[in-house]
């Protein structure tokens, strides 16, 4: 199987669905001319035009409206965000907007958009641009949130999402754009992979790891770590984060009887709390231990590079906390 | 006459003449009758809210009725119209009917966005018409969406946007209309300056009070109409339409209107005098088109009765079809959130609830 980069599994979904169906188009800041700001959408101007790769000026609030009024009357538009700290600008347009149309018009409307772009910290940016999101996103009803961790699940998950009927906000993340790994040969037909449905990506019986993303690494970090002492961590990758995969959750949790959760944003109102409400409700008696949530510290991201890696979880944490709920620290 | 000071009174009793006479007979006769709908309806309205048949916020809009149905005159079959949440006469005029619109309003099954959307959020999105916003300004992206959307895939629809004065202080608009003139879509964009957002006078919140220069920042043009004629408004909307349709050119109109009720039904509009609205009221627009039909020999003293008699009396019916209408199933609570919910139930993750 192929091997490529987060980034080119990005730009063949996009590439793939745009020429699969003419109503997809790409919408959104330095991606045509400049090539996309991380590269993601290299070479999709030459191929598809001005009018389908469209630069708009810095006004993520009216390039978001433009692209969920454009969905309304039956287009499918994808709306890359440079990064979601700026989609903050935006988010009116899709909380009011792309997620309510279709209840306050009795159904009268489907809202089939992509918000894309990379989310969460990255390295040394400070405050305003390592915010990560998705929890504000999974709060709101009639939203889609998918979040992926290799390029192989990004390739599939955004053909998913782009063909899905209802509004995706498809986070991403800077460290990983040029992360590599086996992607399907495009010649060896359509590969989607859909959405909603957590994948294991470690298989273990001693605790379960809950983590999407760039977290997913930090997870088999520490499962690495684990197995040295014996301890077989099992690491399930979300990667939709709304609607919940709580079948395969629920599955490996009555397996292993213990829980860890991993998110790089803060723990207040974080996934990690509704994970582990919906774990303590309904799997009380299969629980050993109180579920365990590994998140950042509760602060704006501080740019000095001694206190983002304090603030940030490692593998570290995420090994101290899966033998916390092992009773072994 | 405490007046405000960028409104100026109509200056005739009827219609501007040249404009009645492009506009025409037959388009005059149906333009009363559909401001006579509104005018009927939102009275009707504001009865079943005193009543406390309809609750919430519920934004009338008597006294500008000339804006929409002038508008929407000179649009077609295909072309899209949104506009924010003073929306009743714009989804009467579009696709909604009395009987679905007021049902809307009483939270009804058979409203026209099945209960779910109330006076804020009337939808008939196959007629075209596409709400219906609570947020001021928000809805201005999705117009040029729409724009952009017709562009795209090489269609001469066009888009009407409608807000009121209030909506120009937000950055929504000033994005929107940026990427409209950018790109040249073919949006015509109408803020429906009734003077006072909320209870904020224009001059209290805009530096500039002549609305329509703004288009000049926009490399867009700008037009001033005067609201309460309904001849003028379909006119220069109609100007408007052609040059959107055919050279894919955006418009920004400023049309000077008056709400006669206050902003909504629990406004007692201290804001304002009696005197003022006492004004504009000798310049209501349904008189002012009554007028001209009259001086032009279109229509008779007893056609005016019958067309109004028949405009009250299909409020008296949506009221009793609304009143008598089914409230939306509990068990539907989940319905329309998504079209595909994978799984997803509206109590899924917290305790059901029970309502016998």
């Amino acid at each position: 199987m192929p091997v490529i980069t987060m980034r080119e599994a990005l730009n063949q979904a996009l590439d793939e669905e745009m020429a699969r169906d003419p109503k997809v188009f790409l919408m959104g800041e330095e991606v045509g001319e400049y090539q996309g700001a991380y590269k993601v959408s290299q070479g999709l101007l030459q191929k598809f035009g001005a009018q389908r790769v469209v630069d708009t000026p810095i006004t993520e609030l009216s390039f978001a409206g433009v692209g969920v009024g454009a969905a309304m009357i039956g287009l499918r538009p994808v709306i890359e965000m440079m990064t979601f700290n700026f989609c903050i600008l935006a988010l009116d347009q899709i909380f009011n907007g792309a997620a309510k149309l279709r209840l306050m018009s009795g159904g009268q409307y489907h809202i089939p958009i992509v918000f894309r772009g990379p989310n969460g910290p990255a390295h040394m940016l400070s405050a305003q641009h390592s915010t990560a999101t998705e929890n504000w996103f999974c709060n709101v009803p009639g939203l889609k949130v998918v979040s992926p961790s290799t390029p192989a699940d990004a390739k599939g998950l955004l053909k998913a999402a782009i063909r899905d009927d209802d509004p995706v906000i498809f986070l991403e993340s800077e460290l990983m754009y040029a992360n590599t790994g086996e992607v399907p040969d495009p010649a060896a037909g359509d590969f989607v992979i859909p959405l909603g449905k957590a994948d294991v990506k470690r298989v273990g019986k001693d605790v379960t790891i809950l983590c999407w993303s760039k977290a997913v690494f930090h997870a088999l970090g520490a499962a690495a770590e684990l197995a040295k002492d014996g301890i077989e961590a099992e690491v399930v990758d979300l990667r939709t984060l709304r609607p919940l995969d709580v079948e395969t959750i629920y599955r490996s949790v009555r397996k292993t009887h213990r829980v860890v959760t991993v998110e790089e944003g803060s723990p207040y109102a974080g996934i990690g709390a509704e994970l582990a409400y919906r774990i303590q409700h309904d799997l009380f008696d299969e629980l050993d231990a109180p579920v365990v949530r590994v998140t950042a510290l509760d602060v704006p991201m501080p740019y000095a590079e001694n206190l983002e890696n304090l603030v940030l979880p490692t593998p570290r944490d995420v090994a101290a906390a899966a033998r916390a709920v092992l009773y072994r620290s | 006459m405490g007046v405000p000071s960028g409104h100026k009174l109509h200056e005739q009793d009827r219609c501007d003449d040249a404009a009645a006479t492009a506009f025409g007979r037959e388009r005059m006769r149906e333009a009363f009758q559909q401001m006579s709908k509104i005018r009927r309806f939102e009275e009707r309205a504001a009865r079943e809210y005193a009543s406390g048949h309809i609750s919430g916020f519920c934004h009338l809009y008597i006294g500008q009725e000339a804006v929409a149905v002038g508008a929407l005159a000179a649009t077609k079959a295909g072309d899209h119209v949104i506009t924010a949440y003073r929306d009743h006469g714009h989804a009467l005029i579009r696709g909604c009917t009395p009987r679905n619109t007021m049902a809307e309003l009483m939270g009804k099954v058979t409203g026209n966005a099945r209960g779910r959307g109330g006076s804020m959020h009337m939808f008939a999105a196959e007629q075209g018409f596409h709400g219906g916003h609570g947020i001021v300004g928000a809805h201005i992206p999705l117009a040029t969406g729409m724009g952009f959307a017709s562009k795209y895939q090489g269609k001469d629809d066009v888009t009407l946007c409608f807000f009121g004065e209030g909506a120009l202080n937000q950055g929504a608009f000033y994005e929107s209309l940026n990427l409209a003139s950018l790109w040249k879509l073919p949006v015509i964009y109408v803020v429906e300056n009734n003077n006072y957002a909320m209870g904020t006078a224009l001059e209290r919140a805009s530096a500039v009070t002549d609305l329509y220069k703004k288009a000049e920042g926009f490399a867009m043009e700008g037009v001033l109409l005067d609201g309460m004629d309904v001849a003028k408004t379909w006119q220069v909307v109609d100007q408007a339409v052609a040059r959107a349709r055919t050279e894919s050119r955006p418009t920004f109109i400023e049309a000077r209107c008056y709400r006669f009720r206050g902003h909504s039904m629990s406004d007692p509009a201290k804001y304002r005098t009696n005197q003022e609205v006492e004004a504009f009221k000798q310049v209501d627009p349904i008189a002012l088109c009554r007028q001209s039909l009259i001086t032009a020999g279109w229509a008779t003293e007893d056609e005016l009765e019958r067309w109004d008699e028949e405009a009250s009396e299909a409020a008296t019916d949506a009221s009793t079809f609304a009143r008598e209408s089914p409230a939306p199933r509990l068990e539907d609570v989940g319905l329309y959130v998504y079209k595909d919910p994978m799984g997803w139930t509206p109590d899924e993750a917290t305790f059901p609830h029970r309502r016998d």
